[in-house]
């Protein structure tokens, strides 16, 4: 259903946005299975409602909230974002949301508050990946607390004008432009803060390509392979790949979250 | 299997009735080519084309190459001896997809430098044990003309049987490329079935040794 919004000129791109079909159809949501196109064959399963996220850890007013109060927590935008993806490719997509800072601030995290973690559901039956054991469900992620409350984070309900589609991470997920897409949870049924950084699902797997900052960064190669530039989808069969940017072009945004820190360790 | 159920000498098929059934397994071996041809005229190769069309070339190169080695195991079990005259077209067809699956990665991979594919190459390990794969592979398919078979005498049977190292090291490739995502189903399964064939022939190897 659509999902109007006002758009916010201060996150607009000029790009020329992926098609809402390759958006659609072409993803990585390991729940329904390891291929691209699973997660549009497999998703439609996946029960949206009732849906709850549950806010808590180290916060002075932790609550759950329903998603139709969710949605109604501040005023929805468009944001054209782009999104890069740890295995080199690219799309620029047009989310509908709010920074997610908007809802921390409705639990007041405490000063222990040092880093925020997101759950994503299980719903065994529902989805077929889960037997693949390759990721010790649930999916978790997580940020530090300033990457959280950066006003770039954001929690998004739709994209194209439209409620979320299942399998880009209904009915709730998050959006961190200047990561790798792994860190922008979907499907999100918990988030936690917490102290101490979280063990986050790529990390746990294979901690020398995955790490938790997963920034993105042209200079810091993937073990398997460069992240130099990337494949921007949609733009052709014979198009050349495009320059990858530091923090996937949000530098002047973000970089100040990083200063004094080797990129090169904390990848 | 016991004697009765082989079928009796007389039943063995020349090389003429097996040549007269190439240009059938010729269609069948070109079907992954006109699939990707039909699937890019009808929107079909997905959002990311060059990734669909490298992936699924190294996985037909990986069939044929699978193929091509048990065409040995199949015509002694069947005692169809004359089977082999199948065998170069596999192996060319193994060739052939390996270098679609070559060219993919050097054009949308690599956008041609050669510079930049070296050091893809030095850099990683699967890109090094894939490349290590072809070059004698490349050798295999130069010298499988009637003329170097003659030509090459003894030499040519010992420099065809790295076609074994070819296969594990494109099974091990395969492997690497899976590795960081814990999902080992396909290469193992791979793995497994390169196994089998090798095995029967150490089991022939050693039969025919007793036999002596």
């Amino acid at each position: 259903p659509a999902l109007p919004a006002a758009p916010n000129p201060e996150y607009w791109l000029s790009n020329k946005q992926t098609s809402e079909k390759d958006v659609s159809s072409y993803n990585n949501f390991y729940e329904f299975g390891t291929g691209k196109t699973d997660p549009l064959e497999y998703a439609a399963k996946m029960q949206t409602s009732p849906w709850t996220v549950s806010v808590e850890g180290e916060a002075a007013r932790p609550r759950s909230f329903d998603i139709d109060d969710l949605r109604k927590l501040a005023g929805l935008e468009e944001r054209i974002y782009r999104l890069r993806c740890v295995e080199a490719w690219s799309m620029v997509i047009p989310w509908t949301g709010y920074s997610l800072a908007a809802l921390l601030k409705q639990v007041e995290p405490t000063s222990k508050a040092k880093y925020v973690e997101f759950v994503t559901v299980v719903q065994p039956g529902n989805m077929p990946g889960l037997g693949d054991r390759i990721i010790d469900w649930p999916y978790v992620e997580g940020l530090r607390i300033d990457e959280a409350m950066h006003p770039l984070t954001m929690l998004v309900f739709g994209v194209y004008g439209k409620t979320l589609p299942n399998q880009n991470g209904a009915p709730v997920r998050v959006a961190i432009p200047w990561k790798y897409g792994f860190k922008s949870g979907k499907s999100l049924v918990k988030i936690r803060l917490v102290e101490k950084m979280p063990v986050t699902s790529w990390v746990k797997i294979a901690p020398r390509e995955y790490g938790f900052y997963a920034n993105v960064n042209p200079g810091v190669p993937h073990p398997r392979w460069s992240q130099a530039t990337e494949r921007r989808i949609g733009d052709g069969f014979f198009a050349p790949r495009v320059d990858t940017l530091m923090f996937n072009g949000y530098a002047d945004q973000v970089a100040s979250l990083y200063a004094g820190m080797d990129l090169g360790k904390n990848y | 299997m016991s004697a009765a159920d082989l079928p009796p000498a007389s039943a063995n098929w020349t090389a003429r009735q097996v040549a007269r059934a190439k240009p059938l397994v010729f269609l069948l071996a070109l079907y992954p080519a006109l699939r990707w041809v039909w699937l890019g005229f009808n929107d079909g190769l997905g959002a990311n084309p060059a990734e669909f069309l490298i992936r699924s070339s190294g996985l037909w190169a990986l069939v044929a190459l699978l193929l091509t080695l048990a065409v040995t195991p199949l015509r002694r079990i069947i005692r169809q001896p004359a089977l082999v005259r199948l065998r170069r077209m596999l192996g060319l067809f193994a060739f052939f997809y390996t270098v679609m699956h070559l060219l993919g990665w050097a054009f949308w991979e690599r956008g041609w430098s050669l510079a930049s594919m070296w050091e893809d190459v030095l850099q990683r390990t699967f890109i090094t044990v894939g490349m290590i794969a072809f070059v004698p592979m490349a050798a295999l398919a130069c010298t499988s003309t009637r003329g170097w078979i003659r030509r090459m005498g003894h030499c040519w049977q010992a420099l065809h049987r790295s076609v074994y190292a070819v296969a594990a090291l494109s099974v091990w490739h395969f492997w690497l490329v899976r590795a960081g995502k814990n999902d080992f189903f396909e290469p193992y399964a791979y793995g497994a079935v390169l196994a089998m064939l090798l095995l029967i022939r150490v089991g022939y190897f050693i039969r025919q040794r007793r036999a002596r």
